[in-house]
């Protein structure tokens, strides 16, 4: 067994950890550690807040050649996640059973297994959006 | 521009496509010497070496790879600087513009910059692991991106926005393979219907196979040399006259606009800016057409055409043989082929061969500016250069 390259001890790959500025109250996610917009001004002064899992979708497209990983789920849809926040997020729409996923469709959050490192490896888990 | 001038005297690259006969270090040792030949200089006169290429370690199992091509072109007893340059897609194209910036700023009165990449001994899902690797790792391919799929929600973005068609993305494929069909050096040599765009296996939609740029194995190699010994090296210099790099959000979700590339913008100013040329002048152009869809970014950010005109202006022909700016006469990524480290090379090379006004049956008539243009990813790097042929 490899060392997982993806831990699990980084929480905001599984939750919906996000980052708050405190001089100009942008959200981002994934989380950072300075605000593009503030830089200097917003050291030392990000809080963590966490997104609702709410969100509309911004853009998506059904993939035929999947990411490693994901081959068995082909064709799956992949889109960009504009969150109520304001981050946009990159995750796989899924559950929709046929139906099309469109630009303005509304979504939700779900917590889901993602994969593992090899067969004996570690299990990753992360976010995925089903129609809301 | 003031101070030291870069030009390019000598262009080489080996023939595009599967080379299983050989091994990577052979490719690059083949353009470097043709390209060395080119130029009329001798190993003693080098000293600077660049090589761009963008995942050796993965591909062949090696790094530290500068040292050891320069050993394979004969010259480890030069004891010459080598730096191995990488940026994704873009480097070759950054790799170049080390290669300028260590003319112009007098640390070098010759420079040879090389681009290489060794794809087709690995399996296509080892070849899809190095392009992944390029967009990312953590917050897009993990939860299923792939560089393809982003390429595809760009795509989308564009055609709700512009009016952009599928026919469109399909022209772009359609022009490059007829202009491949010219080139001896390029993968694929046949030129293509429309209806072969539409009716290949899907990607990610609205993007096919024919909408993607192949793997493949390659090397390219210039010689760079300064104003103080250019006369030196006979009458088939090529000024760089302008050079521009410019980097965006690695994560295509953190952009304020899908469908045009801020980098590109910028490092195309400031090239500009630099050569005092305006974009109206521009007569040939090799573009980063990895995909159908970047084809039609490139022309629209470079302002060849208005924001969202590259479709149309595509299937008028306008960035075609005879339009106003020629665009991949090579044939481009999507063509001549795309061995990663060696595009922004081969780019230049193909532009130096129209300004000297020997690119054969493939000629841009009368060519005189010529931009080069090289991204990474999701176009997080960008790289345009002008380059302008000598009277």
């Amino acid at each position: 067994m490899t060392v997982p390259r993806f831990w699990r001890e980084i929480p905001q790959r599984y939750n919906l950890q996000a980052s708050k500025c405190g001089a100009c109250d942008a959200i981002h996610y994934p989380p950072r550690t300075v605000c593009p917009e503030c830089r200097r001004a917003s050291i030392g002064n990000l809080e963590e807040v966490k997104l609702s899992g709410r969100g509309t979708v911004l853009e998506s497209t059904r993939v035929h050649k999947a990411a490693p990983g994901y081959e068995a789920q082909v064709p799956y849809t992949l889109a960009l996640i504009q969150t109520e926040e304001g981050p946009v997020i990159t995750g796989q729409v899924v559950d929709h059973d046929g139906r099309a996923v469109s630009a303005g469709d509304d979504v939700r959050a779900v917590f889901r297994r993602l994969g593992e490192d090899g067969d004996a490896g570690v299990i990753y888990y992360g976010t995925k959006w089903v129609l809301a | 521009m003031t101070g030291r001038t870069a030009y390019v005297v000598g262009a080489a690259h080996t023939p595009f496509g599967e080379a299983w006969d050989k091994s990577y270090r052979h490719l690059m040792t083949d353009a470097g010497l043709a390209a060395i030949q080119d130029a009329g200089v001798q190993g003693e006169d080098i000293d600077e070496v660049f090589v761009g290429t963008m995942s050796t370690g993965k591909l062949v199992g090696q790094e530290h790879v500068a040292s050891l091509l320069l050993d394979g072109a004969g010259l480890a007893d030069q004891h010459l600087p080598a730096t191995r340059i990488e940026a994704a897609g873009a480097s070759g194209g950054l790799a170049f513009r080390q290669g300028v910036q260590a003319i112009r700023s007098g640390a070098a009165d010759v420079v040879v910059v090389g681009g290489l990449e060794k794809m087709t001994d690995v399996s296509d899902a080892d070849q899809a692991a190095v392009t992944a690797s390029g967009i990312d790792q953590e917050w897009e391919h993990f939860f299923g991106a792939t560089d393809a799929a982003l390429h595809a929600l760009i795509a989308k973005r564009h055609m709700a926005r512009y009016g952009t068609t599928r026919e469109q993305l399909a022209a772009v494929a359609v022009k490059n393979h007829a202009h491949g069909a010219r080139n001896p050096l390029a993968q694929f040599r046949r030129p293509i219907t429309e209806e072969t765009v539409l009716r290949a296996p899907p990607v990610a939609e609205p993007l096919g196979m024919f909408d993607c740029a192949p793997t493949s194995d390659g090397a390219a190699c210039v010689v760079l040399c300064s104003d103080a010994v250019v006369d030196s090296y006979g009458g088939k210099a090529v000024q760089v006259s302008g050079s521009g790099q410019a980097s965006d959000t690695l994560s295509l979700s953190d952009r304020a606009d899908l469908t045009s590339w801020r980098a590109t913008e910028h490092a195309a100013r400031r090239a500009y800016q630099e050569a005092g040329v305006s974009v109206a002048d521009v007569d040939v152009a090799e573009v980063h057409d990895a995909y159908t869809i970047t084809e039609l970014l490139a022309v629209e950010d470079l302002g060849f055409v208005k924001k969202g005109e590259g479709g149309p202006a595509t299937v008028e022909g306008r960035t075609g043989d005879g339009g106003d700016v020629v665009v991949n006469p090579s044939g481009g990524l999507k063509a001549r082929g795309h061995p990663v480290g060696a595009t922004g090379i081969a780019q230049v090379c193909e532009l130096t061969w129209h300004l000297r006004g020997t690119a054969s049956d493939r000629q841009v008539k009368d060519a005189r500016i010529g931009v080069a243009h090289n991204t990474g990813g999701t176009g997080a790097t960008a790289v345009v250069h002008v380059l302008e042929g000598v009277q």
